[in-house]
């Protein structure tokens, strides 16, 4: 059942100051509205509740990626688009371009936003998990300054974030990744090969120093209420042999007991924590040179 | 309630200036107000493609795009590239080819086409099939498009070569 | 390519030489101008002065009494029309075969979105916001939501045991044949249950309808259907008008499947509600996505148990089997979906004694209807399913089992018929595997799957069926359609049939016979626009019967022009073009219009007895063999149709190219109701009635399918040709899970196999395997 569209106010901003003073004076009463691949099929279906929303698509000093010695950063409204297009993310975060040419289809590729990604708070969204294992940080900005978050650290419950209702996420920093012996592992596991929500994702990154796990980072999508890190699994991993025959069995057991998985219309519990514990002896045998 | 606003852009090269909802979406203003039909609703969320046009150049879903956010910008669609004879092969392909059969995902099936084609002028059957992911159709099983827009990507190229030659 | 195989040219068009025959060229579709323009006129794209848009308020429960509609006071309803069971001028009554299903719930609700109020207004964000003002108030009464509850009858929900419709087969003695086996060990019984689901149409544009009324002028629809004469016939008593004073017109039309057969009656009868009411203003009645799918209909699920009988060398020598279809909460078409179901049980087999007992039961989910197949892709399933079943437990090849027992010219169909047609399906069979490399593929297969460590394991699988052509039994003759062709003065032709062009290339075929049998140009035809006040009735566009049937009364109506214009010595028995235009111009400056007509007549032969089930179902068949190769990734349970090969006789093959289209589209729609289209029902609700949710393949989940005719011509068919849209439904399923068994040895007997369903199977097989 569609929404009453006349029952929707959408204000523009001349730029991201006066947009955070827009914030800052209506809070919770104006939600952002960026490329609206998210918002507009809430729309459809007649689930966005009405009210203002503030038009920040054209912002575009909250677009594009930036590359320092360190440290990528993407402005919230980069798009899917453009993450595909970008050389350093293809060379050193490919995750990221994985989960983006995953995400919809081209149409949406070229709305939807890596901010967006983020604040919709859907524990099925793609970047998520990449971002974790990437150990992202969040930038939030508001008339009261910015401040950082570890991304790890940003969702707190169910669609319940790290935001105050005055701030707008800004932008996403990744630390590079150009070091030898980082390894990727990214799979989307959807209801189909486009045009897809995921079922279950796996995003893994690890340092290798011989058959060394020096240092790993893993992110799980659609099987908890949060795009959620693991760190029990990865401290099961950290410093271990691939090698060692007993490793695939006991990082397994680890992993089930931080994915909590649910059953709904997409997929069952059971299917979702198998899934998990596959997807994450598949990235030890990707680790150890295999498939 | 919300008031209506004035939203002009251009629309297949003519501007237009549009006294509508700010949240009404792109598809709706531009078959009702501006009352080119062409550009299809198969969802209205985004999953089937029908009503993709082209924002400035950018492939989009006109069903997911509020048409505040259109405001300055060049909208194309299925109308706009009748008027356009360098896409004409395509369209001869689709028929040939017998990619258009009930046509109510060809509108956008040739929008995500010409988007594809001006990215890449040859593009192999895998970055067809990818490229038009988002574009649902029920009829064909995706073979006969796939050949309709391997067919003109081919025949468009070779028009390209040989103006390039010429000129 | 096998030797014999005609390949569906990927080519360009054919011009074929004017007067030059155009059957057998890829002629440009008639109207594929219009959709690769933007042009052509889809029911959403017209705007009336005036118009009103319509809305639909819908029960939320499966069962119960309505004891109350309430209008929100704090609502302003003063511009919205409202239209309830009350305001039905006639009958409340949707007419189709049985006359159970109101056009509004009056008092009860049998299923979830069932339609209750009907409200209008000129805007159309304020009448979506009406409907959510109005408030039912409905007592639940239990409620029966599967084929078991229905067959246990505790509760009664349809007649006195839930059964819509019963229908027992019999060819010999089963039960003899199962008496005399007992004790012998030369033969084996084989058992298996099977079941699918329901499944969308999913047409791209969703159902709408733009309807006038008014008690002087009567009522005209424009609207996205299939079938504009059974439209008119639910009309002419919902309004209890003359005939002539309803009129149905079909707009262009976004793909139908069935989908558009017969739920078009009812929205055609809210959208004419509305208007009456509203003093004639026009409304326009268009489902968003979302409303199309929980509302309309679906393919019916199905379960059905197999009982065989088979000598230890593979003969078959009989088949017990028991068929269910759900039909929802009316009786709708559930009827004849399981007389098709039924009659295609037993698969194309030489089984001396089959048995099928066969039911349609009533449960309260939203009624069940046509879907391209129409219950045959559902027991054509289950035997192709069960022969791998029983090859296995013979250790027998699949392809072995089919050579021994596939049916040829004078074997008896399970309904007696007696196969005239010219077919080997042993060659049709090995031709699919040869174009599939099938033995090579079993090598190499076998060598990849025991590689130590292998996470995607491989396999093929192959089904062989049959699917009749037109309606079943004495339908046609029920149905005695009619066809009308008419010559201008200029000497062009013009088709006058109800059938519709919904994308299946209707207006092309009929062109292309029309313009062979008169010796015209292609482009001297045209097709006009189904509308009931301007076209004779020609039947329903379904049942593969379009091309076949139809088409063969537009060969014979286009012959009657010729006829006539010879038989007053204005034509000769050669002409050309050019004289058969002047002929025209000279019959249309004495004698006025020219027109020919032309009424089907059953072929001869063709006799069927209703109540035993015997004789000729259909006067003829489409034969196919496909094959599956199909990946499994186990890591996440995932199933990939690598590679797809159908192989088909249809008989002549008008134009390969929509002819290959109708095969590619049905084996993708096949492929979907396989693997990954899933209706889920939450308490009789479509809990994932959304595109997003409800997993149709895309263009990167399926592979190029590769299609192939071997055309035996049907002597009865225009120029040969025998139907060809439904066939493609019926293979894809079964092949595929049994190449899922090939694959893995494990067993699948449900679709759609999702990777969930198959990670269960398989953990439960390694269970009783221990």
């Amino acid at each position: 059942m569609r929404a009453h569209v006349p029952s929707y106010e959408v204000e523009t901003p001349s730029g991201l100051a006066d947009a955070l003073t827009r914030l800052s004076e209506h809070g919770a009463a104006l939600r952002p509205l960026a490329g609206g691949t998210d918002l507009m099929v809430l729309l459809e279906a007649g689930h966005l509740p009405p009210g203002r929303f503030l038009n920040i698509w054209g912002l575009r000093e909250l677009r594009g990626v930036t590359v320092s010695d360190d440290a990528v950063t993407l402005g919230a409204l980069t798009t899917y688009a453009d993450v595909l297009a970008h050389p350093v993310l293809a060379a050193e975060l490919p995750m990221l371009g994985l989960a983006a040419r995953e995400t919809g289809a081209a149409a949406i590729q070229n709305r939807g936003t890596v901010g967006g990604n983020i604040v919709n708070a859907s524990p099925a969204a793609d970047t998520p998990p990449a971002l974790l294992a990437y150990g992202a940080e969040v930038e939030l900005a508001s008339v009261r300054g910015t401040r950082r978050v570890p991304y790890a650290a940003f969702h707190r419950g169910y669609k319940q974030m790290d935001r105050a209702p005055d701030e707008l996420l800004t932008a996403v920093h990744l630390p590079r990744h150009a070091a030898p012996g980082w390894v990727h592992c990214y799979r989307k596991v959807g209801t189909r090969k486009a045009q897809s929500i995921s079922k279950v994702c796996f995003a893994g990154a690890a340092r290798l120093q011989g058959d060394l796990i020096a240092e790993v980072r893993i992110g799980l999508g659609s099987v908890a209420p949060v795009p959620l890190r693991c760190p029990a699994t990865e401290a099961v991993l950290t410093g271990r042999r691939l090698s060692d025959a007993t490793l695939a069995h006991a990082a397994r057991a680890a992993i089930l007991t931080e994915a909590t998985p649910i059953d709904d219309i997409r997929s069952t519990r059971e299917y979702r924590a198998e899934v998990t514990g596959n997807l994450l002896e598949q990235f030890l045998r990707v680790l150890a040179g295999g498939a | 309630m919300g008031e209506r606003t004035e939203v002009r852009f251009e629309v297949n090269g003519r501007e237009v200036a549009v006294k509508t909802w700010p949240m009404g979406r792109l598809l709706d203003v531009l078959r009702t107000e501006v009352g080119l039909t062409g550009t299809k609703e198969g969802c209205g969320e985004g999953e089937c493609g029908a009503c993709s046009v082209l924002v400035d150049g950018v492939l989009v879903n006109a069903c997911l795009v509020p048409v505040v956010q259109v405001a300055g910008c060049s909208v194309q669609t299925v109308e706009g590239l009748a008027e356009d004879a360098a896409v004409e092969p395509l369209r001869q392909a689709f028929v040939r080819a017998n990619g258009a059969q009930c046509g109510i995902c060809t509108p956008g099936m040739l929008m995500a086409t010409v988007a594809l084609l001006r990215e890449e002028a040859r593009p192999s059957d895998a970055r067809i099939r990818e490229a038009l992911g988002g574009n649902l159709c029920r009829c064909t099983g995706y073979v006969r498009i796939v050949q309709a827009v391997r067919e003109a990507a081919a025949e468009m190229a070779g028009a390209r070569a040989d103006a390039e030659v010429e000129g | 390519m096998a030797a014999g195989l005609e390949e569906a040219p990927v080519g360009r068009a054919e011009r074929p030489p004017v007067g030059g025959p155009s059957i057998g060229a890829n002629v440009p579709r008639k109207e594929g101008r219009g959709k690769v323009t933007g042009a052509a006129r889809y029911v959403d794209d017209v705007v009336m002065d005036g118009m009103l848009y319509g809305a639909t308020v819908r029960s939320p429960v499966a069962r119960g009494r309505i004891v109350g509609v309430h209008y929100d006071p704090a609502f302003d309803w003063s511009e919205v029309v409202v239209v309830t069971a009350a305001d039905v001028p006639a009958r409340n009554l949707v007419t189709l075969i049985l006359e159970d299903q109101p056009v509004l719930a009056d008092g009860v609700v049998n299923h979830p979105e069932e339609a209750v109020v009907l409200l209008a207004h000129p805007d159309r964000w304020y009448v979506e916001e009406a409907r959510r003002h109005v408030r039912l108030e409905i007592e639940p009464l239990p409620a029966v939501l599967d084929i078991d509850a229905a067959l246990a009858a505790e509760t009664v929900i349809w007649g006195d045991d839930n059964v819509l419709k019963r229908i027992d087969l019999a060819k010999g003695d089963v039960d003899a044949a199962f008496a005399a086996a007992a004790g012998r060990d030369d033969v084996v019984v084989v058992e298996g249950v099977y079941e699918t689901g329901a499944q969308e149409q999913l047409y791209i544009e969703p159902q709408g309808m733009i309807a006038v009324a008014t008690p002087g002028q009567g009522v005209t629809v424009w609207g996205s259907l299939q079938c504009p004469y059974y439209v008119h016939k639910a009309l002419v008593p919902m309004f209890g008008l003359p005939e002539e004073q309803v009129r149905v017109v079909q707009m262009t039309t976004g793909g139908g499947f069935g989908g558009k057969e017969e739920y078009p009656s009812m929205i055609a009868g809210h959208a004419a509600l509305l208007s009456w009411k509203a003093g004639g203003r026009p409304v326009k009645l268009i489902y968003d996505r979302a409303e199309d799918m929980v509302a309309t209909t679906k393919r019916h699920p199905s379960r059905t148990r197999h009982r065989t009988l088979v000598t230890r060398d593979g003969e078959l020598l009989a088949m017990d089997i028991d068929f269910v279809l759900d039909g929802g909460a009316y009786a709708t078409l559930s009827a004849v979906v399981l007389s098709r179901g039924t009659i295609h049980a037993a698969g194309p087999y030489r089984v001396p004694h089959v048995r099928v007992t066969s039911r349609a039961v009533a449960t309260n989910l939203p009624p069940h209807g046509a879907f391209r197949g129409f219950g045959a892709p559902q027991s054509i399933f289950a035997v192709e399913r069960h022969l791998d079943k029983v090859a296995k437990a013979l250790g027998m090849t699949p392809e072995a089992l089919r050579r021994r027992n596939l049916l040829s010219e004078g074997d008896t169909t399970a309904t007696g018929q007696t196969v005239t047609e010219r077919i080997d399906l042993p060659r049709m069979m090995r031709m699919a595997m040869d174009e599939a490399r099938w033995d090579e593929r079993k090598r190499a297969y076998a060598e990849h799957n025991a590689v130590p460590g292998q996470t995607v394991l491989k396999g093929l699988g192959l089904a062989t069926f049959f699917h009749g052509s037109g309606f079943t039994g004495s339908g046609e003759s029920y149905l005695a359609s009619v066809v009308h062709a008419e010559a201008t003065a200029e000497g062009r032709v013009v088709v006058l049939a109800a059938s519709t062009e919904i994308g299946q290339g209707t207006n092309t075929i009929f062109s292309q016979v029309a313009s062979d049998a008169l010796g015209l140009p292609y482009e001297w035809v045209d097709v006009a626009q189904p509308d009931t006040a301007a076209v004779p009735d020609s039947g329903p566009t379904v049942a593969s019967r379009t091309t076949m049937v139809v088409g063969k009364l537009v060969e014979r109506a286009a012959l009657g022009l010729r006829d006539k214009l010879q038989a007053e010595g204005l034509l000769g028995r050669e002409y050309t073009p050019e004289q058969f235009a002047e002929a025209c111009a000279a019959w249309h400056a004495s004698r006025g219009r020219l027109l020919a007509a032309s009424e089907y007549k059953a072929p001869p032969g063709v006799v069927w007895d209703d109540a035993t089930y015997r004789g000729s179902a259909y006067g003829s068949y489409g034969w196919a063999c496909y094959v599956a190769a199909v990946a499994v990734d186990t890591v996440t349970w995932e199933t990939r149709v690598e590679d797809f090969v159908a192989v088909q006789d249809i008989g002549t093959v008008i134009h390969p190219v929509l002819a290959a289209g109708q095969v590619e589209g049905g084996v993708a729609q096949g492929i979907g109701w396989a693997l990954s289209e899933e209706v889920v029902w939450n308490d009789g609700r479509m809990a994932n009635g959304r595109m997003t949710n409800y997993i149709m393949p895309t263009a990167m989940d399926l592979p190029d399918l590769r299609v192939f005719f071997q055309p035996v011509p049907y002597e009865h068919g225009p120029a040969g040709a025998k139907g060809v849209g439904e066939l493609p439904m019926d293979g894809p399923a079964p092949a595929i899970v049994n190449a899922i068994e090939d694959a893995l040895g494990v067993a699948v007997d449900a679709i759609p196999v999702t990777p969930e369903r198959l990670m269960r199977a398989v953990k439960q097989a390694e269970a009783a395997r221990g």
